[in-house]
């Protein structure tokens, strides 16, 4: 690899993470969605500490993957918008590298922020101290398998009008393996057993997701392009 | 056959409702999905046979010149 | 060979081909549907457990067989007009896309229609269950993003790109469920080694796992006929091919 690709993906993720620190608002309104989702929970489940213990892994995965989903959608907008995107697809790199940086930068502001902030909701929940830094293990590999699937989903509807239910219609599918592994593991370290292989699972996962995804969100950016 | 008489074979031991139904569900469903684009495919074939005999019949009209 | 792909990608030829494929397909798939439900329905015994409800297994396991290999055949289709450019592949993956997603609803109809006199619940959240309404989710996901796009071209790149994707994605998801849950009884039909199911039964399902390959044959060449009179109705050569 040329030290020269190396240069322009680092420049990449800096123009990524330069621009979302601009607009705070985008990594904190989905702390808040977050927030609020889980205060539903209790409010239409009641109050009972035992039952949202119980429901606890899942209330708060289930959450974390539809807020991923909301961000994701908005991955390619502003480059779209701009026109950065046709010079990244012309330009002499290749663009799946180029994606990569931007799904990495996007990993870094939405699935790790969140991923730090999950114990207060865990602890919201009535969740067991031992399986919270499982949960937040299980939610830095899921949001990043979240961030890289989404980002097919997001260069496939970039350059149409009604892309927002249309991207949640075409991830949600996608995703169910990542739900099943991130919950499995939570729940394997409530009732304190090993947690290791859901959590290697996720770790597979994502592998194959770094792989395919940035090639699939390319191909889906260069026809979004075209039309 | 099975069954000794229509009436068992319709109900099945009790189990026709759902046997039954679930055949009539099926084959409606199949049928619309073969029948609707048949038709569909039918009447794109007429229209573009008018077509055709519309655009013939303006042929020879059309060497007399356009209308201003 | 190559002229035969050659062939087959040409809109005449296909049109040709597939005029004349339907014409004989519609009668041997309506027979065969007919002597394999008659078979099942009428003349196979009863399940010594399960009784008469077993009869849906004719329609439910082809139908769900014949879903799953669509997504496959939609995603090859999907490949091929990425990789060759050849138009009718586009063709096809939109012709297989609502065939596949309507074998699924009838696979996941006829489960909750069996699930209520075996289980005693319309639902059941099992594996397999849950595995086909995902399929179901993934045949709807390349159906509405098809009709997003203004640009029919460019959609039919875009859900080549999503269905390739899925497919990647298929066997993971059916392990997970798999893993998630597990409820129902292990596969009974193998072809290799011995088959669990008695051959009073299972020839009928062979007969009707057969028909439905060719329905989805013969629905999938419909369609794409259907699509083409659509498509070329200004050219020259199917006007000729009407005439």
């Amino acid at each position: 690899m040329q030290p020269d690709l190396l240069k322009f993906l680092g420049f990449q993720a800096q123009r990524h993470l330069r621009g979302a620190l601009r607009r705070p608002g985008d990594i904190v309104n989905p702390l808040v969605f977050f927030l609020m989702v889980v205060t539903l929970f209790p409010l239409g489940l009641g109050p009972d500490p035992d039952v949202l213990a119980d429901l606890a892994p899942g209330i708060v995965w289930v959450v974390a993957l539809l807020s991923s989903l909301l961000v994701s959608g908005r991955l390619f907008q502003s480059d779209f918008e701009d026109g950065t995107l046709e010079q990244l697809a012309l330009a002499p790199h290749p663009l799946a590298l180029s994606v990569l940086a931007e799904i990495a930068s996007h990993w870094l502001l939405s699935g790790v922020v969140l991923a730090l902030v999950s114990p207060v909701f865990a602890l919201m929940l009535n969740m067991p101290g031992q399986a919270i830094p499982v949960l937040m293990a299980s939610l830095l590999l899921g949001t990043l398998c979240l961030s890289l699937f989404g980002a097919i989903g997001a260069a496939l509807t970039v350059g149409l009008r009604r892309g927002g239910v249309l991207l949640s219609l075409l991830i949600i599918p996608l995703t169910v393996p990542v739900l099943i592994f991130g919950t499995s593991a939570v729940r394997e370290a409530v009732l304190g057993y090993d947690p290791g292989s859901w959590l290697a699972l996720l770790g597979a996962l994502s592998l194959v997701g770094l792989v395919v995804a940035p090639i699939a969100a390319a191909a889906g950016l260069r026809i979004s392009l075209e039309a | 056959m099975y069954f000794d008489s229509v009436n068992a074979a319709l109900t099945m031991e009790g189990h026709g409702a759902f046997v039954w139904s679930a055949y009539v569900i099926t084959f409606l469903v199949l049928a619309f999905m073969l029948v609707q684009p048949l038709l569909r495919g039918r009447r794109l074939a007429r229209a573009i046979r008018a077509e055709q005999r519309r655009q013939a019949a303006e042929l020879p009209a059309e060497g007399g010149g356009h209308a201003p | 060979m190559w002229a035969f792909i050659h062939k087959f990608g040409s809109p005449p030829w296909f049109f040709r081909f597939a005029s004349t494929a339907v014409r004989w397909l519609l009668p041997v798939v309506i027979g065969a549907l007919v002597f394999g439900a008659v078979w099942g329905l009428l003349y196979a015994p009863p399940d010594f457990r399960q009784g008469n409800s077993y009869r849906i297994i004719f329609i439910h396991v082809p139908s769900a067989v014949v879903a799953l290999a669509g997504y496959y055949v939609m995603a090859s289709a999907g490949l091929v007009s990425l990789v060759w450019k050849i138009k009718m592949a586009d063709t096809a993956m939109r012709a297989v896309a609502p065939v596949g997603a309507a074998l699924t609803f009838v696979a996941l109809v006829t489960g909750a229609i069996w699930g209520k006199p075996t289980w005693g619940a319309w639902w059941v959240w099992d594996a397999r269950i849950t595995s086909m309404l995902i399929l179901f989710f993934l045949y709807l996901g390349v159906i509405a993003l098809f009709e997003a796009y203004d640009n029919k071209a460019a959609a039919a790149k875009a859900c080549a790109v999503l269905s390739l994707v899925g497919t990647v994605n298929i066997p993971i998801i059916y392990k997970s469920v798999d893993w998630w849950y597990s409820l129902h009884q292990p596969a009974s039909i193998k072809f290799t080694g011995e088959t669990a199911i008695d051959a009073s039964m299972l020839y009928p399902l062979l007969v009707m796992i057969a028909a439905f390959y060719g329905l989805f044959a013969l629905l999938v060449l419909v369609n794409m006929r259907t699509e083409l009179l659509a498509t070329y109705r200004q050219s020259a050569w199917l006007r000729s091919e009407l005439g």
